[in-house]
């Protein structure tokens, strides 16, 4: 029952108001309690004794919750324990790296793969986190040049870290990562493109530069098409392995289809591999890939054709003329389109011709793929289509310059006619006026 | 000599033939120092003609179609006998018929030919002038490339910055939210119907307040001839007059003629509906001050969009002008001094503005 004190407040404490007492003591035993419970947890969950040491210390030791900001595990709440193992939870280092708490320290070489496996070879941990990665990583990695150096002692070999990162870990989609397309062959440069590193292996350290160098480099990095090859691309990434010489054509061919088919239907195929040659790289070269010319065939200066045929042999001859074909039709194609480029700057409309120029444009293109058979009957008949559109639309532009020459001397007359009609009118004038004088004086003089 | 005096007597009959051929007769032409600019309204309303016969013989072949237009207009490029020289005289003819106008515009604005009676006179030329730029604006889309699709796309987005009625005039003049098929239909329907009636009916008032008012004299030349009545000089209309009317007429064929030959109009790309747009687009020359404006004010100017702003400023400027005889009423009938430094502004200003544009880029 409420009863009121002198200033009128409502309710009085000192005058036994049980029921009240009784709920604000209840209150604050359920308040303490929850602050027991829940305390040590938040405390657990944002405690990292590794990170309190680890970031006042420099160089290779230093780890700062910022520099972990950006890297792929620690976003996923994967923090310093799962790879290192201790108890973040404590400051006293003899708890948080006691063997207790399976502190393993600073991971050897030798077991990083295996370590990174733990988690990502494991298809139903996996699924929680990312359904889409791939969880072979390892076995593939354990068939790699790579793994089978590191499994024979070779710890100067690439490992996971090595190419993914170590506490800055990016997605390999996310472009700042080192293992985004773009950066790949900086990445793998890093050991391949060291002499003074790769000095014991007895291969060339020269792949980065020659790869610089290359169409695949101009389309992936200058271009952004992410579609163009890079290392790992052609000889793998967890799996890293030159292809071996037969396979070459089959990795070439993943994206170049068209003229794999063809090599794998000519006479070269076989030729090549009993002579021990890889495939495409063979005319083409591995890292330095250039932009293919016309030259690239037949007999003269660069003519790949030279470094197995000589003159008199089966394959000269065609291979002049695969070459005299080629480098025909694309001048004819220039020839076509000049004459049309000048009727189009005389006001002459030749649309139509441009367009059916195309064509042959086309027709080279497919005899520049089907020169992969190297096999004159294969290129003639497009060839010939090719020559067929340029006499037409040659022809076409000889009408379109002869027509804007009529033009042009029609419209000479017909200036030279308006010119002739205004002298007219302006003589007409001149006497209409000079009557009108006349007739104005006699007035005048009357 | 009879058949013609029986073909006079027959049309005297029944049209006052002999009246009005009097009145041929007897019409003069102040003949001043400024008299050459006397020759720009017929030169626009003979650029006209032009444009009404060049553009019924294009009528014959060209399909009003997102399918069948640029194909029509390549098809009279290319296999019309002739047909290139019809086009190109249609489409630079426009040009220079917009051209003209403005300058009969300013000429008529600076010798102050707009004065008292002539207040219909400048009124029914200003309405005219505004069907000219419809018949320049509706008239570029027509040949459907992507020049035109998307200069149309800005223009007509301009419509929709007017308050209220924005949206309603943006679908009225696209037929839709968007530029698409329909947009070209009723373009082509403004363009060979809508505007060509109005317009004949303009110059049809145009033309008979002209000369129901006689030919203006310039306010300081009129005053000349008060004080000096021997220096008043004439012209007769016919056919002195129209005589050299008729040598401006050849030169401007000719002209249009060598602009042809030399500088045939393009054909462009195909508009496709779902490309964006290239770089560069901009509007015909006579757009391009507003467009250059347009650009220059910022996005924001206080509560107010800055194209809102620009968008009411220019059509209260082209109404104020349109209304300018109803400012300019000097009782002396000198005219108000100051107006001709607007007009002087307004010129630079157009310019100005259209040269630095295309400088720009």
């Amino acid at each position: 029952m409420q009863s009121k004190d002198e200033s009128g407040r409502g309710w009085n404490l000192a005058n036994g108001d049980r029921s009240r007492r009784t709920e604000i003591r209840s209150a604050l035993v359920v308040w303490c309690l929850a602050f027991l419970f829940w305390a040590p947890r938040l405390a657990a969950q944002t405690k990292n004794s590794c990170l309190d040491c680890h970031s006042s210390l420099e160089g290779a030791m230093r780890v700062t919750a910022e520099s972990l900001q950006g890297d792929i595990h620690a976003q996923k709440g994967i923090t310093c324990t799962g790879c290192h193992g201790g108890d973040a939870s404590s400051d006293d280092k003899s708890k948080s790296m006691s063997a207790a708490a399976e502190y393993r320290g600073r991971l050897d070489r030798k077991q990083i793969p295996e370590l990174c496996a733990k988690c990502h070879s494991d298809a139903a941990y996996m699924r929680g986190s990312n359904p889409s990665l791939r969880t072979d990583q390892l076995s593939e990695y354990h068939a790699s040049v790579h793994g089978q150096m590191l499994a024979k002692g070779d710890e100067k070999v690439a490992v996971c870290t090595d190419c993914h990162g170590v506490h800055d870990i990016l997605p390999p989609d996310d472009p700042r990562s080192s293992v985004y397309p773009i950066n790949v062959a900086a990445t793998c440069g890093k050991c391949h493109a060291n002499a003074e590193y790769m000095k014991a292996y007895n291969i060339p350290t020269d792949q980065l530069s020659l790869y610089n160098a290359s169409v695949h480099h101009t389309e992936l990095v200058e271009k952004g098409d992410l579609s163009a090859p890079t290392c790992s691309t052609c000889h793998g990434s967890h799996g890293a392995a030159p292809p071996g010489v037969k396979s070459v054509a089959n990795v070439c061919s993943t994206c170049h289809m068209i003229q794999g088919q063809m090599y794998a239907a000519g006479p070269h195929k076989k030729a090549f591999e009993t002579m021990g040659l890889g495939g495409c790289v063979t005319c083409h070269t591995n890292h330095k890939i250039e932009h293919p010319t016309d030259a690239l065939i037949g007999t003269g200066a660069g003519a790949v054709c030279l470094n197995c045929h000589i003159e008199g042999d089966t394959g000269y001859g065609p291979a002049n003329q695969m070459h005299q074909e080629l480098t025909d039709l694309d001048a004819a194609i220039r020839r076509s389109n000049d004459i049309l480029t000048r009727a189009e700057e005389a006001g002459v409309e030749v649309g139509e011709a441009q367009l059916e120029l195309n064509e042959a444009r086309d027709d080279m293109t497919k005899a520049r793929v089907e020169i992969h058979t190297v096999t004159l009957s294969q290129i003639d008949p497009d060839i010939q289509a090719g020559m067929q559109v340029t006499q037409e639309t040659w022809k076409a532009g000889q009408a379109a310059l002869a027509e804007g020459s009529y033009r042009r001397k029609g419209l000479l007359f017909s200036v030279a006619a308006v010119l002739l009609v205004l002298i007219g009118l302006w003589l007409k004038i001149r006497d209409l006026e000079a009557d009108d004088d006349s007739a104005n004086t006699k007035e005048e003089k009357q | 000599m009879n058949a013609l005096a029986n073909i006079q007597n027959w049309l005297d009959e029944r049209f006052g033939w002999d009246e009005l051929m009097a009145f041929v007769r007897h019409k003069t032409v102040p003949t001043h120092r400024f008299s050459y600019f006397y020759f720009l309204g017929g030169m626009t309303l003979f650029l006209f003609g032009i444009q009404v016969a060049t553009g019924i013989l294009l009528l014959l072949y060209y399909r009003p179609t997102p399918d069948g237009a640029f194909e029509s207009v390549q098809y009279i490029m290319t296999n019309v006998p002739f047909g290139w020289l019809i086009r190109s005289i249609h489409s630079w003819g426009a040009n220079v018929m917009i051209l003209t106008a403005i300058a009969h515009m300013f000429s008529v604005f600076f010798l102050k030919s707009y004065r008292k009676p002539r207040e219909l006179t400048w009124l029914s030329g200003m309405i005219l002038l505004f069907l000219v730029l419809g018949f320049g604006f509706s008239g570029y889309l027509l040949p459907w490339n992507m020049l035109s699709l998307f200069a149309t796309k800005v223009g007509t987005d301009m419509a929709a910055q007017v308050p209220w009625i924005g949206h309603w005039i943006l679908v009225f003049l696209r037929g839709g939210d968007d530029v698409t098929g329909a947009t070209l239909t009723r373009f082509f329907g403004m363009h060979v119907a809508v505007l060509p009636g109005l317009a004949t009916l303009f110059i049809g008032l145009h033309l008979v307040l002209v000369q129901r008012f006689g030919m203006s004299v310039p306010p300081g030349v009129e005053a000349d001839w008060k004080a000096h009545p021997e220096k008043a000089r004439e012209l007769r209309f016919f056919p002195n007059f129209l005589l050299r009317e008729l040598m401006a007429w050849y030169i401007a064929l000719a002209v249009l003629g060598c602009l042809a030959a030399f500088k045939p109009w393009e054909l462009g790309t195909k508009a496709d509906l779902f490309a964006s747009a290239p770089a560069g687009i901009r509007p015909e020359w006579y757009f391009m001050f507003m467009f250059q404006t347009l650009r220059f004010l910022p996005a924001k100017i206080g509560p107010f969009a800055g194209d809102l702003l620009g968008v009411l400023g220019f059509g209260a400027a082209a109404a104020v002008w349109t209304l300018l005889p109803f400012f300019d009423n000097d009782k002396r009938g000198r005219g108000k001094r100051w107006i001709a430094g607007v007009g002087v502004f307004a010129l630079a200003y157009f310019v100005g503005m259209t040269v630095y544009a295309y400088l720009a880029g």
